[in-house]
């Protein structure tokens, strides 16, 4: 289309159009004092991701994100944070001395170099393709041959995760 | 692309064009939905049935009293609560009705007729709509009021449980139609056959009446409609998560609860009653783009008749009754339906 923008024009500024958001509601989420407007602010997070999935081409595994992240996991702490520990306002619990937050962005900044270095090591000089749909077909066909063992895997990894929550909880 | 039989009706439009006139269509469709679904079964169905006429004045019939309401909803002072957390509480309306808009995009009322053709399309209806309970707690939470954290707390815990069972019934229809397209799960019922016969196709509604069953029950009580209200029981909690809401935020409230009726219903049409499709016409044949949406109208005004038909008639659950209901009765048996319907693919 255009020669200076290269071939993704609008995906390349609908990614920023997201990404922005998504950076502020993340550094709000951290540095909020209220433990429900930080899991609000993850909210934005998770659905700004899902959005940026869905600029992949990838619809199934961003009605996921939705449906897991935003509609069962968010919904869950939302749940527990509100049950036990939902002040308004500014909670003043929620700050942490200085050796724990240095300690946290330390941790922060290792985990983005680490995880970039291996997403640009793997992916250098890698161009999308024009046409980069995926099928919803392809998606579960890989699934179900080339990663049935990891598949299953996780899928009794979960289980064993219920059991363990419920003989934890149940202690009768 | 330009459909040779439609002729000299197909007009070209950019891909912004296209997309304007859809948000417009949801944006509309949603209130409209929601008046005609309150005025034909909040205000007149429950009124009949409690032997009384209902409104009569604002208009004939009482056809416009939703349309006052809203009006005077409208010029209402928008208060907020001392205390309240400003922002989520002004914010909680708009996520619910948001996540109701979403479903209206997804369902299709023609072969050409939707908003947008997605390939995981009931899946991606069910978790958009699942964005609503975050909407709803954050109004429980905001207002700080004991009854609306209450109220968010039991919906919470009520939609969590019955978003189970409404995925896992939907599942048995997606194995037996082999996508989660929905246009390609009514062209599946459309060229369905029953025993060999394939004169109205083969609703899922006839293999899947399991499945059905634990849909509605569910979709029920994702509606919060009594006998799953307990999230809203004005007579235990005064109104719940909505109790500090006034003006046009509670009529938000409002148009999406009716909205997201109107929504659940017509993916129970496309899902089980064979959707737009009309016996005797080709799948793709352009007269289904005007006879669908009507076919599509008539079986969500169906499916809507029997919600509020158990809405008016049943007393409330008590909340552990609820969630024996769902956890130990409901999820259960959508998993045998899965088993057995997934058996018997394999078999026929």
């Amino acid at each position: 289309m255009d020669v200076v923008w290269g071939d993704n024009v609008a995906q390349n500024i609908a990614f920023y159009v997201i990404a922005i958001p998504m950076v502020a509601a993340a550094l709000k989420m951290v540095t909020t004092k209220n433990v429900v407007h930080a899991a609000l602010y993850l909210v934005v997070v998770l659905v700004g991701v899902s959005a940026q999935f869905i600029l992949l081409g990838a619809e199934f595994i961003a009605a996921t994100q939705i449906l897991v992240y935003v509609g069962a996991i968010v919904v869950l702490i939302l749940f527990g944070v509100m049950l036990t520990r939902a002040k308004l306002g500014r909670d003043a619990e929620v700050n942490n001395d200085p050796t724990q937050r240095i300690a946290g962005a330390l941790v922060a900044v290792i985990l983005f170099a680490v995880m970039s270095y291996a997403i640009i090591d793997a992916f250098e000089g890698t161009e999308l393709p024009e046409e980069r749909y995926q099928p919803l077909q392809v998606v579960s066909d890989s699934i179900f041959s080339t990663y049935l063992v990891p598949f299953e895997a996780t899928s009794v990894l979960l289980l064993a995760a219920l059991i363990g929550a419920i003989v934890l909880a149940r202690r009768d | 692309m330009i459909d040779p039989a439609l002729g000299t009706l197909a007009i070209e439009l950019a891909y912004w064009q296209e997309t304007l006139i859809k948000v417009g269509v949801v944006a509309a469709l949603v209130p409209t939905a929601a008046l005609i679904l309150g005025y034909v079964f909040l205000l007149k169905m429950m009124s009949f049935m409690q032997s009384r006429l209902g409104p009569m004045d604002a208009g004939p019939f009482g056809i416009l009293q939703l349309v006052a309401d809203g009006a005077k909803f409208l010029q209402k002072e928008d208060i907020f609560p001392a205390r309240a957390d400003k922002w989520v509480f002004a914010m909680a309306p708009i996520v619910v009705l948001v996540s109701t808009m979403l479903v209206y995009v997804l369902i299709p009322v023609g072969p050409d007729l939707v908003g947008e053709a997605v390939d995981t399309g009931v899946f991606l209806a069910l978790a958009v709509s699942s964005i609503s309970v975050i909407g709803i707690l954050m109004a429980g939470w905001s207002s700080a009021n004991k009854y609306s954290l209450i109220g968010g707390m039991r919906a919470a815990g009520q939609l969590i449980a019955y978003e189970l069972p409404l995925v896992l019934a939907v599942v048995g229809v997606v194995i037996q139609a082999g996508t989660l397209n929905l246009q390609g799960i009514v062209a599946a019922q459309a060229t369905g056959e029953i025993f060999g016969w394939g004169g109205i196709g083969s609703p899922f509604i006839l293999t899947q009446f399991v499945g059905f069953f634990i849909f509605m029950i569910a979709v029920q009580a994702e509606l919060t409609q009594t006998p799953f209200d307990m999230p809203v029981a004005e007579s235990e909690i005064v109104g719940g998560y909505q109790v500090e809401y006034t003006g046009f935020r509670f009529l938000t409230f409002f148009l999406a609860e009716f909205g997201t009726a109107f929504a659940f219903a017509g993916l129970a049409a496309v899902l089980f009653l064979g959707g737009w499709w009309v016996p005797g016409f080709e799948i793709d044949s352009p007269w289904l783009n005007v006879l669908g949406p009507i076919v599509m109208f008539i079986k969500i005004m169906a499916v809507s008749f029997f919600i509020f038909w158990f809405r008016f008639t049943y007393p409330r659950f008590r909340e552990d009754q609820l969630q024996a209901l769902a956890w130990k009765v409901l999820i259960p048996l959508s998993l045998a339906n899965i088993v057995v319907t997934g058996v018997l693919k394999v078999v026929f």
